[in-house]
């Protein structure tokens, strides 16, 4: 292969992901160390594109980033008004009394319904207005790492065509040298799945566990509208072994948030995400939101789950990891954004030390985490998610109350995640098949015109960016043994299994994929390689998403 | 009122998309037309057509001396009507810049004489608008109006005097495409087909079809994806935009991503195995079994 | 020989985004949604740049005529290699009449050789602001162009029209638009858009440019089109020949 010539920038720092993490960050940055120079980039077409969240966001964090944001227009503009806790049958709702002390993590007085991507873009416009130099469309390709340190990154090469040549148009990925860089991707985020291995980051810890987060936005008829009204469900239709629920946010102008979240450590090969959130709609609890309304986005993202005893080592030589991308969602309380946000200026404080003392790593990072609010907030929570892994949907409610209500999440135990998601999958002749009802194309539709209103899309000729490791091992495994599970998690309709007389193989549509990294995780023998797709491309979600 | 009808004469015939725009000039009163070159007497053959203003001095349809031609005759005149065709929409908004109007273009339905309907955002939206101009120019598109029939009318001929062609626009050559087939996106009927066709082997059986109607030929982008047809064949979102008078779809499930690039095609028919195909959710006509056996006999009934 | 190219560029709804009809009925939804820059404008931007790289011009003006926000489409179409931008700043939404009455005020303060600009916008679907301002100039005009080349004080333009193409050969200075075939344009790379930052971008407003905006069109009401009703099954091939024929009348 020929030397590929490129171009280079010199910054202070780089931040690689504009989600709320690496805006904090970069915001928090140029606040105590003004005269440090920022670059943050961003593989959506812009910033928000590729943004998906409830969400309900409790404002602590940005309330200490930007104590001013509501004379700054933040959109956080629906406060929560009224909330419910809901157990579903297969026809009934009960609703969890008393829920600011059973689940004390799920009380959202004082806490917003938002747009996350609308607040991103906001959070963005203030980056920008404090000096960040913010360039959306181009992915973080490569870690730059020189004498055993990461010294920066290389962004993706734009026009390689399909088999892997350089078509006309060809534009080498940059060099971005930082002294530091701040990886905050998200949830599996490739960069920092790099960064994990290549200095044995997760050594000691547990593995990282996720959930996929598949999100509709309706717009209602206004007499239907509650502002402020926050709904979530668990139990039905769902079997007591598998972790989720579906969440429903009355926000904005008409406009409702509903989603569905699904623990990708089920064990059911045929269990589909997709169906789960689209026939969860059908429940009577659910059903009387939407009439009369009009699903106007969709979207779809992986979350991790992990938690406390998830967390890896937070910084490396030249580097730190924050936000999703190294796990700090609280999940009890549904709630990643204060969080990331939080660990996005705690990396920022670190990082401007680092840089004062010109040392390599940021190392008082994890010491800032430890003393902060942040640490003993995850703390406290730590064996919920588990428990429900352990014991199932209905004892683990009851275990996380008794933690909640007599321990206050100080318990003298912890609760371990005893498998990575690729391994918990039962063979499909072990499984049940679930028998989903067809889409009515009014409440419930299929992925591929949920797909279309994610304005997905990838330059056509650019090479495949999920491929089969091996190819073999997904007729003999895959197929053979677990009957083609990513045909049914992948929410967007990548995987689609084709006979071809005898022959069974899979079919990869990759321009329709929302980047949501659920066969990244959830492939059992992990053989499907997501490789970062040219900047700009995948979902382009609006605001409202 | 008074409408003035550009047309466009081809092989001696007035075109199909020229006698729609006659019809729908017709709502506004009496019409008029304007032959540039040769074809006054096929236009005086139209029905309902009062006077064939004909500049056969005019050669060649280049948009400045014809935009200037129509500018020296639209005294009289409420509305100056063509197609929405290249040559329509090349000449007529530079007949706008110089009468200072602005022009109407795409119009797909006339609420009343200022008033008219046009597509926006590729389809996706449609815009009522109102016009205060004096004279209104307008270009409408000919899959919406049907067409007045060719033969029944007789109209007087007036010749005009075409102003001297200026060396600053010159006509060169026209390279007419050597394939008989015409282009995806200005055909009148589409032939396209999706994954069910199998192979690129088998998707080459749509020829024929495509032959015997004059049609171009499409495909969905899971037929490119895998092979069966390059690229510039795509119908789609992310393809060609096409809104023929006739779109057969074969093998072809109808993804909404397809649909959003044939869903303003007159009318649609759909030719597939699954009878629960999305596509038939919007064919005008559908046909449930093996493309395989009814595309001879449908080449074979034409 | 000096010759300028000028490019006017428009910031519309990005073409991946699904777009959607307001509730009230009073136009699309471009609140919050991403905004590029027109293709067939990007198409131009490439054309004019790489007939300065080729050596026919000399220098690429882009123009663009919106809200503030306009001047991002310009730094794209200066990373893609225009030399200078001027932003004719609006917040009115302006009809091609009135886009090409403040062009024209452009054309007369910059003196280009050429205007080349896109076919139509992707928002409005118009096709019309190159050929009102041919006619305001009294330029030629060659519209739909799938190929430029500049000779002898000419060019020469490959035109898409039904069924081929047709060349023709116009006296500059005059007025392209450019068609989908024209090019494929390049990316804004990262490099260039760093550098994009520095160069030069003037900020005009559109009020005091003395040009008559007001709209001759009065949108009445936007709306979504009507779905396709399902329509009928038939049994057989002679069935459907015999519909087309008779019923449908399109064979």
């Amino acid at each position: 292969m020929t030397q590929i010539e490129r171009e280079e920038m010199e910054f202070d720092v780089v931040v690689v992901g504009g989600g709320p993490a690496g805006l904090a960050a970069a915001i928090r940055l140029r606040q105590i160390a003004p005269e440090t120079s920022v670059c943050l980039i961003e593989k959506g077409s812009e910033i928000g594109a590729h943004i998906v969240s409830g969400a309900v966001i409790e404002p602590r964090a940005l309330e200490e980033l930007l104590p001013d944001w509501r004379d700054r227009n933040a959109p956080l503009r629906t406060p929560v008004t009224e909330e419910h806790m809901l157990y579903l049958t297969p026809h009934r709702a009960i609703n969890i009394p008393a829920l600011d002390r059973v689940m004390p993590h799920m009380n959202n007085h004082g806490n917003f319904v938002v747009s996350l991507g609308e607040v991103c873009r906001w959070l963005g416009e203030q980056a920008e207005e404090a000096g960040v130099e913010i360039y959306p469309g181009f992915s973080g390709a490569e870690l730059l790492i020189e004498n055993n340190r990461v010294a920066g990154i290389i962004t993706g090469d734009m026009g390689i065509e399909r088999d892997g040549t350089q078509g006309g148009n060809f534009a080498p990925g940059m060099i971005l040298r930082a002294k530091q860089t701040i990886l905050t991707e998200g949830a599996r985020g490739s960069l920092s799945a790099h960064a994990m291995q290549r200095f044995g980051l997760r050594k000691g810890v547990e593995s990282q566990t996720y959930a996929l987060g598949i999100k509709e936005v309706w717009e209602i008829p206004k007499e239907n509208h509650r502002p402020g009204l926050v709904q979530h469900s668990f139990g039905w239709p769902l079997d007591d072994h598998t972790y989720g629920g579906a969440w429903l946010y009355h926000f904005g102008e008409n406009l409702v948030s509903y989603g569905f979240v699904t623990g990708l450590d089920y064990a059911n090969t045929y269990l589909s995400p997709f169906e789960e959130m689209q026939r969860t709609k059908l429940h009577p609890a659910f059903r009387k939101h939407f009439e009369g309304g009009k699903r106007i986005i969709y979207g779809a993202r992986a979350l991790s789950e992990g938690g406390f005893q998830s967390i890896p080592r937070l910084s490396f030589p030249g580097g730190v990891l924050a936000g999703d991308s190294a796990g700090f969602l609280n999940v009890p309380k549904i709630k990643g954004t204060h969080t990331a946000m939080k660990s996005g200026m705690l990396a920022a404080e670190a990082v401007a030390e680092a840089l004062t003392k010109d040392t390599t790593e940021a190392s008082t990072f994890t010491a800032l985490v430890k003393d902060s609010w942040l640490w003993s907030e995850l703390r406290d929570v730590r064996n919920i998610r588990p428990a429900f892994s352990k014991w199932g949907m209905k004892l683990g409610a009851l275990y996380s109350g008794i933690d909640s209500m007599i321990f206050r999440g100080r318990t003298p135990w912890t609760l371990h995640h005893p498998h990575a998601d690729n391994e918990t999958l039962k063979p499909a002749a072990l499984c049940k098949k679930i028998a989903y009802p067809k889409p009515d194309n009014k409440l419930t539709f299929d992925r591929v015109s949920s797909v279309f209103l994610s304005s997905t899309n990838h330059e056509e000729n650019q090479p495949v960016h999920l491929k089969l490791r091996n190819q073999s091992i997904w007729r003999t495994v895959n197929h053979d043994v677990f009957d083609s599970p990513e045909s049914r998690y992948c929410p967007a309709g990548v995987y689609e299994q084709e006979q071809d007389g005898t022959e069974w193989n899979l079919r990869i549509n990759a321009q329709n994929c929302v980047h949501c990294k659920t066969c990244d995780i959830k492939d059992p023998t992990q053989n499907i390689e997501w490789c970062t797709p040219e900047g700009g491309g995948g979902p382009n979600y609006p605001v409202g998403m | 009122m008074t409408a003035l009808v550009l047309l466009e004469i081809e092989h001696g015939e007035v075109r199909q998309a020229s006698r729609s725009a006659v019809a729908a000039a017709s709502r506004f009163g009496d019409v008029d037309v304007i032959v540039l070159g040769e074809g006054a007497e096929a236009a005086a053959r139209l029905p309902g057509v009062r006077n064939v203003l004909s500049a056969a001095s005019l050669t060649h349809d280049l948009a400045e001396p014809a935009a200037a031609l129509l500018a020296a005759h639209t005294s009289g005149y409420s509305h100056v009507v063509a197609a929405a065709s290249a040559g329509g929409k090349n000449i007529l908004p530079r007949l706008a810049g110089l009468l200072d109007v602005q022009p109407i273009p795409e119009v797909v339905e006339i609420k009343d004489e200022n008033t008219f309907v046009r597509p926006i955002y590729a389809g996706n939206a449609l815009a009522t608008v109102r016009s205060s101009d004096t004279i209104k120019v307008l270009t409408i598109r000919g899959s919406s109006f049907d067409p007045v029939s060719k033969e029944g009318g007789s109209a007087t001929i007036q010749t005009l005097n075409a102003p001297a062609t200026e060396d600053f626009s010159r006509f060169v050559r026209v390279e007419l495409s050597k394939s008989d087939r015409p282009e995806l996106e200005s055909a009148r009927v589409v032939v396209s087909g999706g994954k069910g066709m199998k192979d690129a082997e088998h998707f080459k059986l749509l020829e024929p079809l495509a032959d015997k109607l004059g049609a171009a030929i499409g495909a969905s982008r899971a037929a490119v994806d895998s092979g069966f047809a390059p690229n510039e064949m795509q119908v789609g979102q992310t393809g060609k935009i096409v809104a023929p008078e006739l779109y057969i779809a074969l093998g072809l499930s109808g993804a909404i991503q397809h649909l959003a690039g044939m869903k303003d095609s007159r009318v649609i028919v759909a030719i597939n195995m699954d009878p629960e195909a999305p596509i038939f959710r919007v064919a005008d006509y559908g046909i449930v079994g093996d493309l395989f056996t009814i595309l001879p006999e449908l080449e074979k009934a034409l | 020989m000096t010759m300028k190219v000028l490019v006017p560029v428009k910031r519309v709804v990005d073409y991946n985004v699904k777009v959607r009809v307001a509730a009230d009925g009073s136009g699309v939804e471009t609140q919050g949604v991403k905004m590029s820059m027109n293709p067939f404008d990007e198409i131009a931007i490439e054309e004019a740049v790489r007939l300065r790289e080729k050596g026919a011009a000399t220098e690429v003006v882009a123009v663009s005529i919106g809200v503030q926000a306009s001047q991002d489409t310009l730094r794209t179409a200066l990373a893609m290699g225009a030399d200078r931008a001027i932003l004719i700043r609006t917040n009115e939404t302006l009809e091609p009449l009135a886009v090409a009455g403040l062009l024209k005020i452009i054309v007369e303060r910059e003196a280009p050789g050429l205007v080349c600009m896109g076919k139509q916008a992707i928002d409005d679907d118009m096709n019309a602001t190159g050929q009102i301002l041919a006619a305001k100039l009294g330029w030629p005009q060659g519209t739909f162009a799938s190929a430029v080349t500049i000779a002898d004080g000419r060019a020469e333009i490959a035109r898409e029209i039904d069924g081929g193409t047709e060349v023709i050969s116009l006296a500059l200075p005059a007025v392209v638009t450019a068609d989908l075939r024209l090019n494929e344009p390049r990316y804004a790379s990262l490099p260039n858009i760093m550098k994009a930052r520095k160069k030069p971008l003037e900020t005009l407003d559109a009020a005091d440019l003395g040009v008559d905006l007001a709209p001759r069109l009065t949108i009445v009401s936007v709306a979504e089109p009507a779905e396709r009703k399902e329509g009928v099954k038939l049994n057989s091939a002679a069935e459907l020949v015999e519909k087309l024929k008779t019923e449908a009348k399109v064979i």
